[in-house]
């Protein structure tokens, strides 16, 4: 019997400043491998970055993995436009993901744990080295063998994407690997490796503090406990809010909006758009029979009113991929310069309507054979805008 | 561990091998799955997504390159959702893709244009993109063109010359749309650190990385009738040419080729192999001396290990990579060089000619030989010793040209003069050939009595292991080299610049305890060169290396010292090894160069 | 020793001689330099014994490790849409007209260069802005003048 979704109910566990985190980790590292990991899966906690992997099921990959060396790599290279989620945490309360990467290295049996930093955050690494030297001078007391580097990236949105941080991480370009094979068996240095989203490990420390079920009981099937939102565009209050996975969007609409929301793109620009029509049957979460359509999101959420243009967003959406692309795969690299280049012709009327149409067929094509998780999502708001808006790409 | 997989594809089952890919599977049951950055020779890349495929029950496709089989997969790779994806990804390649084909120098043997046919990719519906795009055309190098325009970024190129040469002229730069194959600040190759091995000429598979030819250079010099045009043909070109020209890889065409070469109207067609003799005579006696020097004499400046120096792109990566060395390599010209630098003195003299009026021209498995023949040192005779250098690609290439129905031309003999050789010179063209060629004459200048191997065949030698290593222990020795009795003479082989790099690293590392070193640039030697049919990979460089060595197996002649025709160019003109014309002629210097 | 050439080693020691040390070093010149040149990268592949063409492949697929000269406040004013949407054009206009250059380029002195980068993670602050590595944001005209103003006076 599915739950029907439930109305935006806010939440305050991430930014709860906890001061016993010492505590919860001496606790923590003193139960058994299997005990946290049952926990985790039980909590239902799926990775916050937007892909969405069941969070226990990648520890207990990792850890049945056999190596010498392993890794626990916190992935803060949070580069999809309309994200600061990531940002917050790691300024407010770093040792909490700091613990959270403590007790994975030790069921895993890692030492040793990055953390990857958008280059665009360099202003948050010197507060943050400062946190680590504290954690390990804590994790030096209490016998537990395990440091932290800040590792900082340099301006290159696909390096979001697992195996080009490693990349990156291993000082070569950011270009995503084949998978499999998967990281939890050839990850960083090509050892077995967990990579969990700044938020995700963030969840992670309120599971071990308060048990899963409090966890469970928030959000709805298939998509348990809170999300951290990143709300901008047109909206009187931007900024970031805890809320409880499994609302509709017209709920978020009308906390969020400005009166006059037309569209909100949910995910970022490799999101989707979805236009006031279908902000009833839109619930936010992860695939699930519950939701009107599955939104893998990261949790950006950006609102556009009835002043903006779709064909400027889409514009701005498709610049950004034919830059960020890594560049290597086909269809991502070239998609993206004829989908902008494409729309900017049918704009300009070079180009019939019907163009759009083998636009839509191209982009289809993008989605099921580029290389990467995100070359097979840069044409989704290409793909949504030009369904819901076509009216606004012809000339 | 002998488990097996079993899955479908495309209804028929297969059983394959844990971490056999569907593209490995997939030819198991007779079916091609269409590549574009997949080589053989390489690691998978997995970027052009050209070889999609459909697994049941996934949404998404996958590309059958880099995929493993798993058991009960079911694989589709003509289903409607491969196909039409397929065709966007030509129609995308396309569209960043200078597709002026007819105007191309790789206008039928691209694999691109290729796929285009294949799939009927009768219209352009996809915006060009090549106006939007800065891109750079690169005519420098008098060995490779570089033409930006015309390339898919499928990357064969960087791999190549970072897995199989260790060279890294080439990279990947930028991202996005921006994303190019590059030297390092997009400098001409030619001002880089590049070997001009060609390799990845070799493996380009459109017109994006091309031999620059001289195919309608040579044209005019044939047509001309003052001038006298004189060409050699290198060992390996003659297992390698039947192959563009309707013959299996592995195919011999010696005969066919020389009198294709008179068809198409050189005056006279001699061969290489001549001055691989005398290259053996040369070096065999300049590695014998300088053992004297430290063996004997105990000179402590003598260089070894003595390194040969026949392949261009070798010498070039030492010059780049190990300039501290350049003492190590022997002085000799390589075969080519001697012969263009005799052409115009020796064969000039005999034949009563004018040296100015000769136009000397090469067919090379090689690309760097462009390079080399174009040094401002190699005009020894006066002129430059070698005017015009041809792949085996632009031998073929005039040959279909001058309508010569090569598969059925009778066989015919080189000229003379410098048109003899021996099955130690054939053997040039693979690696290990002119270690083997050196030790059949070294050895028995030294002791009086052959190599002590059956049929003169060194085996220790051969094969393709990347670096190969052997050692000949010499016993009761004539009495002026009474020095080197019980000493074990030490070699090593490398072929393939990466290998090259291994070895060099362990003599830099003073862990290489050899005499004498035999490198070739090229992965197999020169009959994988990258002058070259495309394709080469391992399998077609076995069945040449194959060709070779029956080759060799048949000449009457096998050791270089035996050539009667090397017997009468030093009795003649030369004196002897190392004479003070060898050293004129014969012999040459390296340069430093910058390893950044 | 060159200047540079001793911040490389510096940062070789600092960092290690690795591949995975490739990144922090080209950062630590850049911190310095604000861009790799020719001789920076060179001296980079000696030290860390790469090869040329893969420290300027790495170099170039990164944003901000610019190779070209650029000046000692590199201003990188964010284009992505929530930016964009809130004013992020008439504050760029504020900053050409005031440094009176365009997008892409540096001031004559070698103060200044002005370029637009891809979301800095400020979407609900916008429009941002780094100066090196600063951050600015909710940006106006008015504001952006104040900021430059400042940093004139460095």
């Amino acid at each position: 019997m599915a739950e029907s979704y439930h109305l935006l109910k806010r939440a305050d566990f991430i930014f709860r400043n906890e001061n016993d985190w010492e505590d919860i980790l001496t606790k923590t590292i003193k139960r058994t491998p299997q005990d946290i990991i049952n926990e985790l899966i039980s909590s239902e906690l799926k990775g916050r970055g937007g892909a969405g992997f069941p969070t226990g099921l990648k520890w207990k990959i990792t850890a049945e993995a056999k190596s010498a060396e392993k890794y626990v790599i916190c992935n803060a290279d949070e580069g999809e436009p309309g994200t600061f989620k990531d940002r917050e945490i790691l300024s407010r309360v770093p040792y909490k993901v700091l613990t959270a990467m403590a007790v994975c290295a030790n069921i895993i049996g890692s030492k040793k744990g990055i953390i990857y930093l958008r280059g665009e955050y360099h202003s948050l690494k010197e507060a943050l080295e400062k946190t680590i030297s504290e954690f390990e001078y804590y994790c030096k007391k209490i016998k537990l063998d395990f440091t932290v580097e800040v590792f900082m990236g340099s301006g290159a949105y696909i390096c979001g994407e697992e195996t080009a941080l490693f990349e990156s991480l291993e000082g070569h370009r950011g270009e995503p690997r084949n998978k499999p094979p998967y990281p939890t068996i050839k990850g960083y240095m090509d050892k077995p490796t967990v990579i969990n989203n700044v938020e995700t490990l963030a969840h992670t420390f309120t599971i071990f503090k308060y048990g899963a079920k409090k966890f469970y009981d928030l959000g709805v099937q298939f998509s348990r406990g809170t999300k951290l939102f990143s709300v901008s565009g047109d909206t009187p209050k931007p900024g970031i809010y805890e809320l409880e996975l499994g609302m509709s969007l017209q709920d978020f609409v009308n906390e969020f909006g400005d009166g006059d929301t037309k569209a909100v793109q949910v995910g970022g620009a490799s999101g989707f758009l979805v236009p006031r029509k279908k902000f009833q049957e839109t619930a936010i979460g992860y695939q699930g029979k519950l939701t009107g359509i599955s939104l893998p999101t990261g949790g950006s959420m950006m609102i556009y009113n009835s002043s903006r243009s779709m064909f400027n967003v889409l514009d701005n959406y498709l610049e950004f991929f034919r830059e960020e692309s890594c560049g290597q795969c086909t269809p991502c690299r070239v998609g993206c310069q004829q989908l902008l280049i494409g729309i900017k012709a049918v704009k300009r009327g070079e180009r019939p309507a019907q163009y759009l149409d083998k636009l839509l067929k191209l982009s289809e094509t993008m989605q099921i054979t580029a290389k990467c998780g995100l070359g097979q999502s840069v044409a989704n708001s290409f793909a949504s805008i030009v369904e819901n808006f076509r009216e606004e790409m012809i000339y | 561990m002998t488990q097996k997989i079993q899955l479908n594809i495309n209804g028929f089952p297969v059983d394959v091998k844990p971490g056999t890919t569907i593209l490995e599977a997939a030819s198991k049951v007779n079916v091609t799955i269409p590549t574009l950055c997949y080589h053989k020779d390489l690691c998978v890349a997995g970027n052009c997504r050209v070889c999609v495929v459909e697994v049941a029950g996934q949404k998404r496709l996958s590309a059958a390159c880099a995929t493993p089989c798993e058991d009960g997969m079911d694989i589709l790779t003509n289903s409607l959702k491969v196909r039409n994806s397929r065709k966007h990804i030509i129609e995308l390649l396309l569209s960043e893709h200078n597709a002026d084909c007819t105007k191309c120098y790789k206008n039928g043997k691209c694999e691109l244009q290729l796929l285009a046919s294949e799939y009927k990719i009768m219209t352009q519906d996809f915006i060009e993109l090549l106006p939007w795009k800065d891109y750079t055309i690169d005519m420098i190098s008098p060995s490779i063109i570089k033409d930006d325009s015309k390339c898919i970024r499928c990357q064969r190129c960087v791999r190549t010359c970072a897995e199989l040469q260790g060279v890294n002229a080439l990279t990947v730069a930028y991202k996005g749309d921006k994303m190019k194959i590059s030297t390092f600040f997009e400098k001409p190759m030619n001002d880089v650190v590049c070997t001009n091995c060609g390799q990845c000429v070799n493996r380009c598979p459109t017109g994006a990385l091309v031999e620059k030819n001289y195919v309608e250079e040579v044209w005019d010099a044939i047509s001309d009738p003052g001038k006298h045009v004189v060409v050699q043909t290198a060992p390996a070109v003659r297992v390698g040419l039947g192959e563009d020209l309707g013959f299996d890889p592995g195919t011999r065409v010696t005969g066919k080729m020389v009198a294709a070469l008179k068809r198409l109207g050189f005056d006279s067609v001699m061969d290489t192999d001549f001055s691989a003799d005398l290259t053996i005579m040369e070096e065999g006696t300049e590695l014998l001396t300088r053992l004297k020097k430290a063996l004997k004499d105990k000179d402590p400046d003598v260089k070894l290990p003595m390194a040969t120096s026949c392949s261009p792109g070798w010498i070039k990566y030492i010059e780049h990579m190990y300039p501290e060395y350049l003492g190590n390599l022997s002085t000799c010209k390589s075969p080519q060089q001697m012969f263009g630098a005799l052409v115009k003195t020796y064969y000039a003299k005999a034949r009563n000619l004018d040296p100015s009026k000769i136009v000397s021209v090469s067919i090379m498995p090689c690309t760097a030989k462009k390079f080399e023949a174009a040094r401002s040192e190699m005009h020894d005779s006066g002129y430059r010793d070698v005017d015009y250098v041809l792949t085996t690609r632009e031998l073929s290439i005039m040959i279909k040209q001058a309508g010569i129905d090569f598969m059925s031309l009778p066989d015919m003999e080189f000229d003379r003069l410098m048109g003899e050789s021996t099955g130690a010179a054939v053997i040039f063209g693979v690696t290990g050939g002119v270690m083997e060629a050196a030790l059949r004459t070294a050895y028995e200048l030294v002791t009086g009595r052959p190599v002590p191997f059956e049929n003169l065949n060194i085996t220790a030698v051969r094969g393709m292991t990347g670096v190969k290593e052997a050692s000949i222990k010499i016993e009761n020795p004539l009495k002026e080299w009474k020095f080197l009795d019980g000493v074990e003479l030490r070699c090593a082989i490398a072929h393939g610049l990466i290998n090259a790099k291994t070895v060099m690293d362990a003599v830099k590392a003073g862990k290489a305890n050899f005499h004498f070193l035999e490198v070739m640039a090229c992965p197999g030697g020169c009959l994988g060169g990258g002058g070259q049919p495309i394709p080469t990979n391992a399998e077609i460089r076995d069945k040449r290396a194959k060709a070779i060595y029956e080759e060799d197996a048949w000449k009457p002649i096998r050791k270089s010292h035996e050539n009667p025709e090397v017997q009468k160019i030093y009795k003649d003109f030369l004196g002897e090894p190392l004479s003070e014309v060898s050293h004129h002629l014969l012999h040459t210097k390296y340069t430093s160069r910058q390893r950044f | 020793m060159d200047p540079i050439q001793s911040l490389i080693k510096e940062l070789a020691v600092k960092h290690g001689r690795r591949r995975e040390s490739l990144l922090p070093v080209l950062q630590g010149v850049v911190e310095q330099e604000r861009y790799l040149s020719e001789h920076s990268m060179i001296e980079i592949a000696r030290e860390l014994d790469l090869p040329a063409a893969e420290v300027y492949g790495t170099a170039t697929f990164y944003s901000f490790l610019e190779h070209r000269k650029m000046g000692r406040f590199v201003i990188r004013i964010c284009k992505t849409i929530s930016c964009s949407m809130k004013g992020k054009n008439q504050v760029l206009l504020a900053i050409q007209d005031m440094l009176k250059i365009s997008t892409g380029e540096t001031t004559p002195d070698g103060r200044f260069s002005l370029v637009e980068t891809n979301c800095l993670g400020l979407c609900h602050k916008a429009p941002a802005m780094l100066i090196n590595e600063e951050v600015y944001t909710e940006l106006t005209p008015e504001k952006v003048r104040e900021i430059l103003s400042e940093y004139m006076l460095k």
